[in-house]
């Protein structure tokens, strides 16, 4: 150890982080844990003020959330939520791809929504290109039957990583197992488990495979048995109520100040559901309640989620009964894809029977497909806002066309990004602890925050 | 288009909301286009102003808007300066002054009752002179189920818009979003903060002027040019 040589400022055994400084507030101690005993020596009488930098890397800040709390003893004085550490520039990336490519990067934002950030975007681009009527029914079951799946299977993880939060451990397992049987069905439907890049402005980008539906709705039986004994794991769980009753407090008034949708406003009583009040592709004939609390805390928002996870089940069933064949994309060649893809001996590639077509028949389909792949289409100049109920809330896509092949500028009001505006709201005034509960119950997911 | 390259006005339109030029089929310039496309001039036309009657309740909107207005002795021309409706969606072009004004009647105007800004976004039309900054604001009425859309513009050399967290609390987040981006600076913002970008970073990223990095590759001194500097089609 000899030839170790120890800088002025840190004397060996002695924290370098935790120094000292003077402002007009008084001293300010900063500390990095393990090292209290040496402030111990702070003088008597001052007013003591801990302020806690919780997150960014910390497992129960749902993701690379940073809390800055201001604490009293154990009670929160001042909640503060430091964002961007996910932030991707999507929206800005978007504007250098054409319209088709953009599905790819939106299903990456709230990366536990996949289905309901496309479906954001490619109803804004189809209302731009003024084709909402003609996307084929098959379509729109396909995209609903995706989006409910989409419901359960965040919503799942809503309760799997909220229970994990608050110690409930088992929860998480049970909500991680049941959301697996959901990302097979996905992988088995779009080839991917997550960002799926699955809905296509015009319809979608393939049709089920021949054996899907029977396999989504042989797995129906066993996801609502499993889903109702994650719900018996923690309804009138005495535990999981001493947590979450009465936690993360947000009434009407306060839930109508901070914009706020989805569970979070339906558990203060009020029934609003983009799905009823301004349905979009064809939720009018689906038969389904909106399920709502009057407790506006947390525990109401965990019940909402349970009831609205057996509303998508039914929602699903219905779906599955009304699936009858036909296209899967709009009739325009303009704007649909040429190709289709197949499952060819190596497991992936696009039809042979297109290939050939357009290989060896005719030199007009190869220019076609050539342009449409490589250009895309053009979508009319003006702007669009489309909203969807997403399982946070209102998941709004603003698309701006200036003309091009390529969009001008889309922007996402993403609902967790509003949502979690609340925290201050839910949780100033509160224990430490119900802090967690209250940020689980708005259920955050960082990539939509930060986009 | 005429020959002179100006675009001819449709029938029925008063004028034509001209936001730039697009050039060329390829975003290139001077290299070798031999195909005649590279001449090409066309301008980028939004949706022009449209004239009553809107159609459908945007009629019974304007109405209430109109009264609301009078209510309040704010003239309806130097409040709002056009109204655009396509696509099923109304947008009013609201004078930065009276965002105020006119956000807290959309909210307290019982005809109107718009109780959710669904936040602020901007948008950057770098060749609409005087007016490049664009914030467009969307409402939703859950008790008359309507959305409306109220667009603002402001100047690049004077990019000030008053904020509106003071009546729609909700907006906090997406203006200090949109300043983050845009370089929107919200007037009266309780802390106008960046908010995804670095506390230290330069510039505003989402602006069409803001320079993309492209990225040296180790050989012989290339680089994967810029996005906005490759050749694409626009």
């Amino acid at each position: 150890m000899s030839d170790v040589t120890y800088s002025s400022a840190a004397d060996p055994g002695e924290d370098v982080y935790a120094d000292s400084y003077e402002t007009v507030d008084g001293t300010i101690y900063n500390l990095a844990g393990g090292d209290w005993d040496s402030i111990a020596a702070a003088p008597e009488g001052e007013k003591e003020r801990i302020v806690v930098n919780m997150g960014p890397q910390h497992p129960s800040t749902h993701g690379v959330l940073r809390l800055v709390l201001e604490l009293d003893g154990e009670t929160v004085v001042d909640a503060r939520c430091g964002i961007g550490y996910l932030h991707t520039g999507i929206e800005k990336n978007m504007e250098y791809r054409t319209w088709v490519q953009g599905v790819t990067f939106v299903t990456r934002m709230d990366y536990l929504t996949p289905f309901f950030n496309e479906a954001a975007y490619v109803l804004a681009v189809e209302k731009l290109l003024g084709i909402t009527q003609d996307i084929p029914e098959r379509a729109n079951v396909i995209r609903v039957l995706m989006m409910e799946l989409n419901r359960i299977s965040s919503h799942l993880v809503a309760l799997a990583t909220g229970g994990m939060e608050l110690g409930a451990l088992t929860a998480m397992t049970f909500g991680f197992r049941e959301r697996e049987l959901l990302l097979d069905l996905f992988e088995m439907v779009t080839g991917l488990r997550m960002n799926s890049a699955f809905f296509r402005p015009g319809g979608v980008a393939q049709d089920l495979p021949t054996d899907g539906e029977k396999a989504i709705r042989d797995t129906l039986p066993l996801l609502r048995k499993r889903m109702k004994d994650t719900a018996d794991l923690l309804i009138d769980n005495a535990i999981w109520m001493g947590r979450t009753v009465d936690v993360g407090y947000l009434d009407l008034q306060g839930c109508m100040a901070l914009g706020m949708t989805g569970p979070v406003l339906r558990s203060a009583g009020l029934p609003h559901d983009l799905r009823k009040s301004q349905p979009y592709c064809g939720y009018e004939t689906y038969e389904f309640d909106v399920p709502t609390q009057t407790s506006c805390d947390a525990y109401g928002r965990f019940l909402i989620r349970i009831a609205e996870m057996h509303e998508s089940l039914k929602i699903v069933e219905q779906c599955l009964d009304r699936l009858t064949p036909g296209p899967v994309m709009v009739e325009d060649k303009k704007i649909a894809w040429p190709a289709q893809l197949s499952i060819g001996s190596d497991g992936q590639g696009n039809s042979t029977e297109h290939i050939k077509h357009i290989m060896s028949e005719s030199m007009e389909s190869l220019i076609h497909h050539f342009k449409l792949v490589t250009e895309g289409f053009t979508v009319p100049a003006g702007q669009a806002y489309v909203a969807v109920e997403s399982p946070r809330g209102e998941l709004g896509a603003h698309v701006v066309s200036s003309g091009g092949t390529r969009p001008y500028r889309v922007h996402f009001r993403d609902p967790s990004f509003n949502n979690l505006q609340a925290t201050a709201a839910m949780s100033e005034g509160s224990m430490v602890a119900d802090v967690i509960a209250a940020v689980a119950s708005i259920d955050p997911v960082m990539g939509g925050v930060d986009r | 288009m005429t020959e002179s390259g100006t675009p001819v006005v449709p029938e029925g339109v008063s004028e034509l909301d001209v936001v730039g030029v697009r050039r060329g089929s390829f975003q290139v310039s001077g290299s070798g286009d031999t195909s005649g496309f590279g001449g090409l001039v066309s301008p980028i036309v939004m949706p022009a102003p449209t004239e009553r009657p809107y159609g459908g309740w945007f009629d019974e909107l304007a109405d209430e808007i109109e009264l609301a207005l009078a209510d309040r002795n704010l003239p309806v021309s130097s409040v709002i300066d056009k109204v655009v409706v396509d696509r099923d969606e109304i947008t009013f072009f609201v004078l930065a002054e009276y965002i105020v004004d006119f956000a807290r009647m959309l909210r307290d105007e019982p005809g109107l009752r718009f109780e959710m800004c669904l936040g602020v976004n901007g948008v950057h039309y770098p060749e609409d002179k005087g007016r490049e900054l664009h914030a467009v604001y969307p409402f939703l009425s859950i008790t008359h189920n309507r959305r409306l859309r109220v667009e603002v513009t402001a100047a690049d050399a004077n990019p000030h818009i008053p904020s509106i967290v003071g009546i729609y609390p909700s907006n906090d987040w997406h203006e200090r979003e949109t300043w983050d981006f845009f370089g929107i600076v919200f007037d009266d913002h309780p802390s106008l903060t960046r908010i995804e970008m670095p506390d230290d970073w330069a510039g505003h990223p989402q602006r069409k002027d803001y320079p993309l990095g492209g990225i040296p590759v180790e050989y012989k001194g290339a680089t994967i040019p810029a996005p906005d500097n490759r050749r694409a089609y626009n």
